[in-house]
């Protein structure tokens, strides 16, 4: 059983990352009733004997649970979110140690998260991170989760990207990105956005986008489902992805439903490396099936059921539509429509009970409807778990390296051509030491040739590609 | 004389584990005592205390399969597996060839072969080597095929029969084509038989044979098991004289393997029936018999939904005629057979169709070309079934399938990274290629 370790950082990663150790002690103790420190634990725990001193190798294996500590990172460049933490219910999860804080923050500015926190805090991120990864037997994947608009979560973040790369080449990095909406309120979000998705293309071997209009459109959805008082329209209690019934915290914060859907995405992304299914699908087989280029790493992510309805029977055709919702634009994680662009590979993560010929026969239905590459036109990545998530009987993950991503990224690019050809604001990222003019044509002509890429792939899409010819042998 | 078996990856390992159960059932259901006692030496060692522990080795690169299995295995209170007999790691191959081939392979080359070498030393006389794996993922694939070469290599005069489980065509693993690619390629110079079950092929027989309405991998291994079982469970040859064959393996590949170019095998097995039709369902040689050979003529994987039309030539076609007329469509053309009866009355049985030259490739005399095993023991609660190795077109069109798609991929250059990160290069994939469109080609001109 393999273990990852969680870097939260900045104020939006460190508040998700909140939201996900709620959700999965919540999972865990609906799985795990006798108390056992098991290998599903461990994938994101340690078992400690609190007793002993703190920071010494006490680690506690198999056997009942003493306390356990979360196998996290948590660096913010301000006090406020990490303090609440802190003297919140989670807190016994996180030793001192674990967290990096300063006071004055990054002022929205990425070359002060990047460069000025990069470089001071850099041996103390470094020892936090070879700490975590020494309690770990079997150490996969490192879990990123950071914004892209603001300075901390965005500059200081992708610095801990690099260093990941660096100091751990062979651990996989998987990275959860909240790109900024359009109507953001941080002038200089373009910017540190498109700083950091430099980073993001080089270092990183996945990266999930996700944007905040498009949680806040799930999110209302969800309370006009459970508030349009129709008969048999009452959602199951904790069984929307927006809950966080039955978790440790106390009365739900403003972000915090937006914060649990992404929650809910790192669960189920790991719950096959968790728990146990007809057909496995680690970590490290989703990098590998989903990337078919090295730098065309992002994946979209749709979760679906949003809800369940209670005192209702599932019958088949409701597991169908799990499948169907998954592909409409309604459930993406970002504004996107990937029925409309192409797959260039997709993986479904199926937990609960579902058979591998329910997922055939969803697969050979969907198929006609979904426009693949023509060099992989049964692009299909499948998982089978048979652990369902808290609150449903099952539920789907999917994540399409589609070319629908390449709208979001040109928005992006445009915003930022504005403010650059103002020279707007440049003057506060000019003067941090480390910082150059050039960085932001790099990062610029990055993004556009990462356009430029996924064009390419684009302009295939409508014709119809002639198979290679095959090697002729003599006869 | 007993086979040792090494189970790879997450579908060997789960595949293995419904074999030994079946083994072991149609072992204990029987009265008849020397099929049973020969049985129970060839898969299972007795110990001490009468425990029948399977001669089976587990291997994989993350454990949950593995414990999984042992547990079933100890639940069924008949056998189990070996306490040492099996050894994972903590993280699996990433659906990654190259990673199970030249990382996880050589690594811990030393531990697998030790316990190999354990297993096989317990045998009092080894008569083959069974692999089985998949051809999809990571492990299975990569790892799988270098035990195989190790094991090649350790054993250079023991039989080594690959059993392979291929997916299903529309995915379960986005490079499974590539990883299939590179397995066979370099099977095929490693492995004396290659024997092939497809996901596409079990699961139509789960769906429309035996009616199982939500088909899981537990009733697709159950297929692929009792397939397998029948193949190997002890059978009198015409050279055994009375008594079980004592080496099936080696007996399989001189009966079906007789040029190098030509190892793919495939079985197909009549009847094959959901257990609560199984009590209401007749069969007589005749009919089993006439259904089995259609169903290698057209090319057909189970009893329904055969094509009557397809008929065998009636003349065998010489020279250029053969060249021009080509092959009638949809006839599939057979290298070798192997018929396997088990039942009752079966010295009754008429086989007569099977010998027919005109089935066979012209350069092969047709009494070399068939083979014939029986038993009057039945298998697995079928009071008659008959079974067919055959070493014919069958696996033609799924295997240009396979390349064919891979080669597109590979046109694209799409995914080359992750393998060359690990150490295969262009030229390997180019040469994997290569050998199998050696093989495409050899088969289509049968």
């Amino acid at each position: 059983m393999t273990q990852s370790v969680v870097v939260q950082v900045g104020q939006c990663g460190n508040q998700v990352g909140c939201r996900f150790w709620d959700l999965a002690l919540r999972e865990h103790s609906h799985v795990n009733k006798k108390g056992i420190y098991d290998e599903a634990l461990s994938s994101f725990f340690r078992n400690v004997d609190s007793r002993r001193s703190v920071g010494g190798s006490c680690d506690i294996t198999g056997g009942r649970i003493q306390s356990l500590k979360a196998r996290a990172v948590l660096v913010d460049m301000e006090e406020g979110v990490v303090n609440e933490i802190l003297q919140g219910p989670l807190r016994e999860l996180f030793d001192s140690t674990q967290l990096i804080t300063d006071v004055s923050g990054s002022g929205n500015n990425w070359a002060v998260g990047h460069w000025t926190y990069g470089s001071a805090y850099r041996e103390q991120i470094v020892d936090q991170l070879r700490r975590a990864a020494e309690h770990c037997d079997c150490l996969q994947c490192f879990f990123l989760i950071h914004s892209m608009g603001g300075g901390t979560g965005s500059g200081l973040g992708t610095c801990v990207l690099k260093l990941l790369e660096e100091e751990f080449p062979e651990v996989c990095r998987i990275v959860t990105s909240v790109y900024p909406s359009a109507e953001d309120d941080v002038i200089t979000s373009p910017y540190n956005s498109v700083l950091a998705m430099r980073e993001l293309t080089e270092h990183a071997d996945c990266v999930l986008p996700v944007e905040n209009q498009s949680l806040v459109d799930i999110m209302n959805k969800i309370k006009h489902m459970s508030h349009s008082g129709k008969p048999g329209s009452v959602i199951k209690k904790d069984s929307a992805i927006i809950s966080g019934q039955g978790g440790v915290s106390g009365a739900e914060k403003p972000f915090d439903a937006m914060n649990n859907i992404v929650a809910n995405l790192l669960l189920n992304i790991t719950s096959s490396a968790r728990f146990e299914g007809s057909l496995n699908m680690d970590l490290n087989e989703i990098a590998m099936n989903l990337v078919p280029f090295p730098r065309l790493h992002y994946l979209v992510p749709s979760l679906t059921p949003l809800y369940t309805l209670a005192d209702v029977n599932i019958p088949t055709r409701r597991l169908d539509q799990m499948f169907t919702d998954a592909f409409s634009k309604d459930h993406q994680l970002i504004r996107a429509d990937p029925k409309h662009s192409l797959y260039l590979a997709c993986a479904l993560m199926v937990r609960g009970n579902v058979q591998v010929s329910d997922l055939r026969r969803n697969i050979e239905r969907l198929k006609p409807t979904l426009p693949f590459v023509s060099w992989n036109q049964e692009g299909w990545k499948t998982g089978l778990c048979s652990v369902p998530p808290v609150g449903h009987s099952h539920s789907l993950l999917a994540l399409a390296n589609n070319t629908c991503v390449k709208p979001t990224f040109m928005e992006l690019r445009d915003r930022f051509a504005k403010l650059y050809r103002k020279k707007a604001h440049m003057h506060h990222y000019l003067h941090v030491d480390g910082m150059e003019q050039g960085c932001f044509t790099e990062a610029i002509s990055s993004l556009s040739s990462l356009i430029e890429e996924y064009s390419q792939l684009d302009a295939t899409k409508d014709r119809l590609m002639p198979d290679a010819a095959r090697l002729n042998i003599a006869t | 004389m007993s086979i040792v078996t090494v189970q790879l990856g997450q579908c060997g390992n789960q595949v293995g584990q419904e074999f030994f159960e079946v083994i072991s059932n149609d072992a204990n259901d029987t009265q008849r005592k020397v099929y049973s006692e020969c049985s129970s030496e060839r898969f299972f060692n007795e110990t001490a205390n009468r425990n029948l522990v399977a001669r089976s080795v587990l291997i994989d690169m993350e454990p949950k399969v593995i414990s999984q299995s042992i547990a079933k295995a100890a639940k069924s209170g008949k056998w189990r597996y070996g306490d040492l007999s099996h050894f994972s790691q903590k993280q699996g191959s990433g659906n990654n060839w190259a990673n199970g081939y030249c990382v996880h392979g050589p690594r811990h080359e030393e531990v697998v072969v030790d316990i190999v070498r354990r297993e096989v030393e317990r045998c009092d006389r080894l008569a083959g080597i069974m692999a089985m794996m998949s051809v999809a993922g990571g492990t299975g694939s990569g790892v799988g095929t270098y035990v195989t070469q190790c094991l090649r290599d350790a054993y250079p005069n023991s039989f080594i029969l690959n059993h392979l489980t291929w997916p299903y065509g529309t995915g379960e693993v986005i490079v499974q084509n590539y990883n299939s690619v590179l397995t066979l390629s370099h099977l095929y110079q490693l492995s004396d038989a290659i024997l092939v079950h497809e996901n596409d092929t079990v699961h139509k027989i789960c769906a429309q044979l035996m009616n199982i309405k939500h088909i899981s991998f537990s009733d697709v291994n159950k297929v692929i098991a009792h397939q397998l079982g029948s193949v190997l469970q002890p059978a009198l040859t015409g050279d055994s004289h009375g008594l079980y064959n004592r080496n099936p393996i080696g007996e399989l590949m001189s009966g079906l393997v007789c040029h190098p170019e030509y190892k793919l095998l495939s079985v197909c097995n009549i009847p094959q029936v959901s257990s609560s039709s199984m009590a209401y369902s007749m069969f007589t040689w005749p009919a089993l018999l006439k259904h089995l050979r259609q169903m290698l003529i057209a090319n057909a994987k189970m009893e329904e939904g055969i094509d009557w039309q397809v008929r065998a030539p009636s003349h065998q076609p010489e020279g250029i005629e053969r060249a021009r007329s080509h092959r009638r469509p949809g006839f599939n053309t057979s290298l070798a057979n192997l018929l396997i009866l088990r039942g009752k009355d079966v010295n009754s049985a008429e086989i007569g169709g099977f010998q027919d030259p005109t089935l066979y490739t012209p350069w092969l005399p047709a009494d070399e070309a068939f083979s014939m095993w029986k038993t009057p023991v039945p298998f697995n609660k079928y009071e008659k079934s008959a079974i067919l190795v055959s070493n014919s077109q069958t696996l033609l069109r799924p295997l240009d399938n396979m390349v064919g798609k891979a080669w597109n991929m590979f046109a694209s250059r799409a995914y080359i990274h992750q393998y060359t990160k690990f150490g295969i290069s262009e030229e390997d994939f180019l040469d994997s290629f290569t050998s199998l469109e050696q093989v495409i080609s050899s088969y289509s001109q049968l």
